[in-house]
C-alpha cells in the first residue's frame, strides 16, 4: 500500500519528464498529471509493476476544462477558442489496496491522448465514450466510434460546454 | 463436395423481450455458434451528465434515481456520499442507520428482479411471480417511508428527505420474518431446478483475471471468485459496523465464473443483506434527520471521486467543482456499462440460446449503461 | 334452474350489434407489444406480474409486433430509438391503439430542458391513444389508462375510427 507522494516518486524516477507534477489542492485525492502521450506506457507500468499493481482502472472520464477565451461565432454564438481538454484515470489496485488519481491534458482544437486500450480492457468503452461526448481522440484504440449518440451525429460533442444542439434530427423536432 | 458455409449476422433488439430494454446485440453466427457479439448501446441515453452540469448540487439527485431505476436508493447514496465528501459535513448516527436499512431492502429488491428476470427469459416463469410478490412488500415500505415506489429522491445531502414511519421497524421486522423460507423456497424452484442447472451451468466462464481486466464488479466479479465489494474493500457510511459474509462463486454445480455462480451469488447475498438489516434495524438511535443538510450547498473547488457497492456492483461518481451552485463535471462510473463490456468475451463458442442465459446473468439496467 | 337457462333454452342466438360485438371482442383482449423503454417498464412489469394482474384485463405481452394490438411507450424515446419505434408501429396490423406512459413519453419529463438526446414526446413520432401521466405512473395509473382505452374502443365504429 502506498500513498500519491510514494507513487509519484516512483513514477518520477521511471519516467523522468513525462511526468508533469502532482496536484495536491484537491480536498479529498492528489492527482499526477501525466503527459498525454506516454499514458500508455506509465499505465504499463503502474500496472505491472510488483509495489504497484494497479489491475483495475475504475473509472476513465473526459472532461472539458474550459479554460479557453469565450469568443463569439459569426452568426453570434458563443465559442470557446483554445485551452485544453482532459482525461482522468481512476486507479484501484485489487490486490494492494490503493488508489491514485492520473490526469492528463490535451489541446482543444486537436485533442489527441494515448490509448490504453491494451493496458485495460475496460477503457474501450470508456473511451469511445470520451470521444464521444467530448471528442478526444485515443490514437491507437481499435474501434473508435460514437457509442451513445447515433453514429450518424453531425452536430458535435455533447458535452462540450459550448455545445449547440441542433433544430432537428431526421426530421424530428429536437427542442421542446 | 464439401458443404459451403456462411457466417450470418443476426440482429437481437432494440426491441427483443430478454435484453432488459433497448439493447442491441449484432451476432455473428455460424449455424447456432456464436462467433462474435457486438453490443450497441445508447438507446436511452438521456443525458444525465448534461443535465448535472446545469442543476444545483441537490437537484441533480433526481436523476440520479433515473440512472439504475432498479436501485435508485443506491444510486441517490453515492451521490449524497460523494457531495458530502466534498463538503465535508458529518452526517447524523440516525441518517447513517437509515441509509444503510433502505440501501439493503434496495438490494434485495433490485436482486429479487434479476433473478425474476434470468430465470423467465429461460423459460421458468412461476418463480417471476413468486418474486415480484416478494418484491411488492418491500416497496410497500419504501412507499410508507417516502411516497414513492420505484424512484425515491429519498436521500438529501446530510440527511434524508422524510424521518421513517413509527411503524416502519416493526413492518421491516414482518419482512424478514416472511422472507427467509422464500429463499428457501426459491432454491427450491428454482436454483436447484435441473433445467436451470443445465442451462447455466458451465456456460459464460468468465476467468478472474478476465475480469479484472474487463473492471467487472458486484455479482459478476465475485461469481469469478474474488471476494471484492466496496462495503468492505473502502467501507463508507458505517459499514465496517456490520457482520457480514462476501458470498462469492464456488463452482458448485459447474465451473467457476459461470452463469449460475453469478446468479447463486445474488441470492446469497440477499441472506446477507437480510443481516445486516437484522443488526441495524434495532439500533437506529433516535435523532433528527434533517438537522445536517446544509442551508446552501456550495462545495469548495475541487475533485472527488467516491464509490459505493450499488446492487449491481461498484456505483462511482467522479464530481469536479468549481467552487458554484451547481457541478462542474458529473461522470458516473455506472457497473452495468463496464459488466457488459464482458459480454463479447463470454459469448464466443456458446449456442444462440446462450447469449439470453449469460445475459440475464450480467444483469445489467440499460438506464444507466446509457446515462 | 337460474336466468341463463330460460335464456337459452330455446336455440343459442344472441342478437347484438355488429359493431358492440366487434368492439366487445377487440377491448377484451388487448395483446400489448412486449416492449420496455426505461423506468416505466419496470411498472408495466408489476403491473403484469402478481400483485397488479394485467391479465385480468385480457392483456398479455406478445413479443411480436405483426400479432400486437396496443403498444405501450414504457419510457423515455430518445432520438434514437424514435426511428426504432416508428417501425415497430408500421408493423403493427390495423387496428393499433398507443398508450403513452409517464411523463417522458408524454412530453419529454424531467429531460425537457437540457435533453440533447431525447425526444420531447412521443407525439411527435406517432399518434397517441392515452396519455397516463407520473414520473413514473403507478400501477394503477397505468390500469386506469387502459381502461380508459377500453372506453375508447367501446365507442369505436366499423364504418369509422373516431380519432
Amino acid at each position: 500500500m502506498k500513498n500519491p507522494e510514494e507513487i509519484f516518486e516512483l513514477l518520477k524516477n521511471e519516467f523522468g519528464d513525462t511526468i508533469l507534477g502532482l496536484d495536491k489542492d484537491t480536498p479529498t485525492e492528489s492527482i499526477i498529471l501525466v503527459d498525454s502521450m506516454n499514458i500508455n506506457k506509465i499505465g504499463a507500468f503502474l500496472r505491472n509493476n510488483n509495489d504497484l499493481k494497479f489491475d483495475s482502472l475504475m473509472v476513465l472520464s473526459g472532461v472539458d476544462d474550459t479554460n479557453g477565451t469565450k469568443v463569439k461565432d459569426e452568426d453570434g454564438t458563443d465559442m470557446i477558442s483554445g485551452g485544453t481538454l482532459s482525461v482522468y484515470y481512476h486507479l484501484h489496485s485489487t490486490n494492494l489496496k490503493h488508489k491514485i488519481t492520473l490526469k492528463v491534458s490535451t489541446p482543444r482544437e486537436n485533442p489527441q491522448v494515448e490509448s490504453t486500450y491494451n493496458v485495460w480492457r475496460t477503457s474501450d468503452w470508456h473511451e469511445r465514450e470520451a470521444y464521444d461526448m467530448f471528442g478526444i481522440i485515443f490514437l491507437n484504440h481499435p474501434d473508435l466510434r460514437r457509442i451513445l449518440m447515433p453514429y450518424d451525429w453531425e452536430a458535435g460533442y455533447p458535452l462540450r460546454k459550448d455545445y449547440k444542439n441542433p433544430e432537428f434530427y431526421k426530421g424530428m423536432k429536437v427542442p421542446y | 463436395m464439401a458443404l459451403k458455409t456462411e457466417t450470418m449476422v443476426l440482429n437481437m433488439g432494440p426491441q427483443h423481450p430478454s435484453t432488459h430494454g433497448v439493447l442491441r446485440l449484432e451476432l455473428e453466427i455460424e449455424g447456432e455458434l456464436i462467433l462474435s457479439v457486438k453490443p450497441h448501446i445508447g438507446y436511452l441515453h438521456r443525458c444525465f451528465e448534461k443535465h448535472a452540469e446545469a442543476m444545483t448540487y441537490p437537484q441533480v439527485i433526481p436523476y440520479t434515481d433515473r440512472l439504475d431505476y432498479l436501485a435508485a436508493m443506491g444510486n441517490n447514496f453515492g451521490y449524497v456520499i460523494a457531495v458530502e465528501k466534498l463538503l465535508g459535513i458529518q452526517i447524523p448516527e440516525r441518517v447513517e442507520y437509515i441509509r444503510i436499512i433502505m440501501a439493503e431492502l434496495q438490494r434485495i429488491a433490485s436482486h429479487l428482479v434479476a433473478i425474476a428476470t434470468n430465470g423467465a427469459d429461460i423459460g421458468a416463469l412461476t418463480p417471476f411471480l413468486y418474486l415480484f410478490r416478494d418484491r411488492e412488500y418491500i416497496l410497500s415500505l419504501f412507499e410508507m417511508t417516502c411516497g414513492a415506489r420505484m424512484l425515491y429522491n429519498y436521500m438529501w445531502i446530510g440527511g434524508l428527505s422524510h424521518d421513517i414511519h413509527p411503524d416502519f421497524v416493526r413492518k421491516t421486522k414482518e419482512f424478514i420474518i416472511h422472507f427467509r423460507p422464500t429463499i428457501i423456497e426459491l432454491n427450491n424452484l428454482l436454483t436447484f431446478n435441473k433445467i436451470f442447472i443445465e442451462r447455466t451451468a458451465n456456460i459464460g466462464i468468465l476467468p478472474i483475471d478476465t475480469a479484472i481486466n474487463f473492471g467487472a464488479s458486484g455479482p459478476v466479479l465475485r461469481g469469478s471468485g474474488l471476494p471484492f465489494d466496496v462495503r468492505r474493500e473502502d467501507p463508507y457510511s458505517i459499514y465496517n459496523r456490520f457482520d457480514f459474509e462476501i458470498p462469492t462463486g464456488k463452482g458448485l454445480v459447474g465451473t467457476v465464473g459461470d452463469c449460475w455462480d453469478r446468479y447463486y451469488v445474488r441470492v446469497l447475498e440477499m441472506e446477507q443483506s437480510l443481516r445486516i438489516i437484522e443488526q441495524a434495524i434495532d439500533n437506529i438511535p433516535e435523532g433528527d434527520v434533517h438537522s445536517a443538510i446544509p442551508k446552501r450547498i456550495k462545495p469548495p473547488k475541487g475533485t472527488v471521486y467516491a464509490r459505493v457497492e450499488n446492487p449491481r456492483g461498484e456505483l462511482g461518481y467522479f464530481i469536479i467543482s468549481d467552487g458554484n451552485l451547481n457541478p462542474f463535471r458529473v461522470k458516473v462510473r455506472a457497473p452495468s456499462f463496464v459488466n457488459l463490456e464482458v459480454m463479447g468475451e463470454l459469448c464466443k463458442g456458446h449456442l444462440v440460446a446462450d447469449v439470453i442465459a449469460i445475459l440475464g446473468s450480467l444483469d445489467i439496467v440499460l438506464g444507466e449503461i446509457d446515462r | 334452474m337460474g336466468l341463463l337457462d330460460k335464456e337459452f333454452s330455446d336455440g343459442n342466438i344472441v342478437i347484438a350489434r355488429v359493431d358492440d360485438l366487434m368492439n366487445w371482442a377487440r377491448l377484451s383482449s388487448i395483446w400489448q407489444l412486449g416492449f420496455g423503454l426505461a423506468c416505466c417498464a419496470i411498472e408495466m412489469m408489476a403491473t403484469s406480474a402478481s400483485h397488479y394482474d394485467f391479465d385480468r384485463f385480457g392483456v398479455i405481452p406478445r413479443n411480436t409486433p405483426r400479432q400486437a394490438d396496443a403498444i405501450i411507450i414504457s419510457g423515455t424515446v430518445t432520438l434514437k430509438m424514435a426511428t426504432r419505434i416508428k417501425r415497430l408501429y408500421e408493423q403493427m396490423p390495423d387496428p393499433k391503439y398507443i398508450i403513452s406512459m409517464g411523463s417522458c413519453a408524454n412530453c419529454g419529463g424531467p429531460y425537457w430542458e437540457h435533453g440533447y438526446h431525447v425526444l420531447k414526446g412521443i407525439d411527435r413520432v406517432i399518434p397517441v391513444d392515452v396519455y397516463v401521466p407520473g414520473c413514473p405512473p403507478r400501477p394503477e395509473a397505468l390500469l386506469e389508462g387502459l381502461l380508459k382505452l377500453q372506453e375508447k374502443i367501446r365507442n369505436e365504429s366499423l364504418r369509422k375510427k373516431i380519432a
